[in-house]
């Protein structure tokens, strides 16, 4: 303990220092304003990645990649992966990840399907069914993780095993056909359906799966951004003890977070169902890497609490781009997987430079 | 003699075969800044944490403003006015300093844009966060959306201390609120504390630091093997009294309250 007879008089010397508690010098020099920029705006690098890509393959390939039809083919192509990495970001921001969102797609659409041919259950109720078996995989999920204190990636590491499981052994590994889905329940292949814009150099083609998708990343990064919901959402995965002290009930909000997970990944499943017309419980094998690939590239950070979902939109667009531009160059398209393996390196090591912002 | 804003009366909690609190009394006057101190494992934290509703007592009770409460969680004591400023602040380091002070207690904007939609109004959420910033003298601050992370330590303890005063209508709790600050914050924060004092809210003040706490209080609860041993006014004591009460090498002379 300290002498007791000592007063502060070693404060004295503090008489002509500055005396403001909270005083914010501005930042100097070009570096530390980017970094500051982008601390604030964690998507302008996958936006200027994205910008300068379509840029460069404009260069290379000519009117042929800048035709309405290529670039609304490439927005056909990431709307899957948009979907889900929609769900992936949502997980990821709780500083969390989620390998099931894959299975449990493939699992909504076996169950849309099913129960329309095997039960003949209208198609409508089926979708409902579809969204329920989604939520309920999530808030599984969810409850392990909020509740029982499992780490996530243990708990769908487990749940990607599960669902798939359940999947084949469910479905027992059959394929229902395009024609028959056409003929019987149109309404599974809803977003397949797609509005053409004829424009000089070719006609867009904008599917609902593709509307669904960009209407989806707007909708939820206005929750985000705009709601107690979506400010919580970033607290519990910056410092889940200090949102708990502030008042964010964690344990709710980490549920709610997979629940909804759950049921944006039933939504990417009947989507499955209008991108590949059929209901095949082998589809949709890659989306949780693409997922999560979208979502790093997005600058979303994987310690959660940083990132913006528009940021997972760009990434997913990011790759592609990277895909259909390397494949019309002609280039073998191991140069994709590498290219992209190089840009998630990348994203990462941006993310851990932006948050020394915070040392 | 006025009635105590808060007060504890014959708390217990026991952890297992340890008794953290063993009947312990604290009293928490209008006005007023009361120190608690005590060795480490006399309980002290136990104390403050029944008082704030991190834990809940197994047997005693609590009244506020003379009414009993129950507390099961931080948050019933915030919505009581017992505002807690955490010795690890509490604060989200990526969300900004409104957003922050806000955390949930967030206000909406008016009409169907809040009802339906659920839109927060940061608009109101930054000039309510900006007042009480420069109510407490901490105004020098630009950007209220600056996220916390970019803060110096001293900066974030105003910001938790801010959040506090702004919504702390009965009571301002602080645990070791100097504990990580040099010399030069740890006086701005003890400014704030009497700032705090003069707006007439009361504080209980918990901390190591004898030369803080005999410079703020107006009196100081000495806490010792999980009860209150006495109540003492700073004017009457050394410091190395108050040590010496505290450690257990001098006793209590003569009846006290």
């Amino acid at each position: 303990m300290s002498d007791p007879n000592a007063d502060q008089s070693f404060e004295a010397g503090l008489s002509g220092s500055a005396t403001d508690v909270a005083q914010f010098e501005e930042k100097k020099g070009p570096i530390e304003r980017f970094q500051h920029l982008l601390h604030v705006a964690p998507w302008m690098i996958p936006l200027i990645v994205l910008v300068a890509s379509v840029i460069i393959f404009g260069i290379a390939l000519g009117s042929k990649f800048f035709a309405p039809f290529t670039l609304t083919l490439i927005l056909q192509q990431v709307a899957i992966v948009g979907v889900v990495g929609a769900a992936q970001s949502l997980v990821i921001l709780t500083a969390g990840i989620d390998l099931s969102v894959g299975a449990i797609m493939v699992l909504s659409s076996v169950v849309m399907g099913q129960f329309t041919f095997r039960y003949g259950i209208p198609a409508p109720i089926s979708i409902l069914c579809g969204f329920g078996v989604g939520a309920l995989c999530g808030f599984i999920s969810g409850f392990l993780v909020a509740r029982v204190k499992l780490p996530p990636f243990i708990v769908t590491l487990g749940m990607w095993q599960i669902i798939l499981a359940s999947n084949f052994l469910y479905s027992a590994n059959e394929t229902i056909r395009s024609q028959d889905i056409e003929a019987n329940a149109p309404l599974l292949q809803f977003f397949g359906n797609s509005i053409r814009i004829p424009l000089p150099g070719g006609t867009a083609v904008l599917t609902y799966g593709v509307i669904v998708m960009v209407l989806l990343v707007i909708v939820l990064n206005y929750v985000l951004t705009s709601t107690a919901w979506g400010r919580h959402l970033y607290a519990v995965g910056d410092d889940p003890d200090a949102a708990e002290l502030s008042g964010v009930k964690v344990k709710k909000m980490l549920i709610s977070v997979y629940v909804l997970s759950g049921l944006i990944c039933a939504l990417a499943g009947w989507v499955l169902i209008g991108r590949i017309g059929s209901v095949s419980p082998t589809s949709g094998q890659f989306a949780n890497i693409e997922s999560i690939t979208a979502v790093v590239i997005g600058g979303i950070s994987l310690f959660g609490g940083r990132g913006s979902i528009m940021g997972m939109l760009f990434g997913a667009l990011i790759v592609g781009v990277f895909s259909l531009g390397l494949r019309m160059v002609g280039t073998d398209p191991q140069w994709t997987y590498l290219l992209i393996g190089v840009l998630i390196i990348a994203a990462v090591a941006v993310d851990q430079w932006i948050r020394k912002v915070s040392t | 003699m006025t009635e105590p804003i808060l007060q504890g009366r014959n708390l217990v909690k026991r952890y297992g075969r340890v008794v953290a609190l063993d009947h312990a009394d604290f009293e928490l006057y209008p006005g007023e800044i009361l120190a608690v101190i005590g060795d480490n494992g006399a309980g002290k934290s136990t104390l403050i944490k029944a008082l704030s509703g991190a834990v809940t007592p197994d047997e005693g009770e609590i009244t506020l403003d003379g009414k009993p409460v129950h507390f099961s969680t931080p948050i019933d004591a915030r919505d009581k006015g017992i505002e807690t400023v955490y010795q690890n602040l509490a604060l989200s380091p990526a969300l900004s300093i409104s957003d922050n002070m806000f955390l949930g207690r967030e206000i909406r904007k008016p009409g169907v844009l809040g009802a339906v939609f659920r839109k927060l109004d940061r608009k109101e959420m930054e000039r309510q966060a900006r007042d009480k910033l420069s109510e407490l003298g901490l105004l020098t601050i630009q950007n209220i959306a600056q996220a916390v992370e970019t803060l110096s330590g001293g900066q974030r303890q105003g910001v938790a201390v801010a959040r506090a005063a702004a919504f702390g209508s009965k009571v301002v709790i602080m645990d070791e609120p100097t504990a990580a600050l040099g010399v030069k914050e740890s006086r701005r924060v003890l400014d704030l504390i009497q700032i705090l004092k003069g707006k007439g809210v009361p504080i209980v003040l918990i901390s190591h630091n004898m030369p803080h706490v005999f410079e703020v209080a107006d009196r100081i609860h000495i806490h010792r093997l999980g009860r209150r041993l006495t109540v003492i006014n700073p004017k009457e004591y050394s410091m190395s009294d108050a040590v010496a009460l505290m450690t257990g090498a001098k006793e209590v002379a003569g009846p006290h309250t």
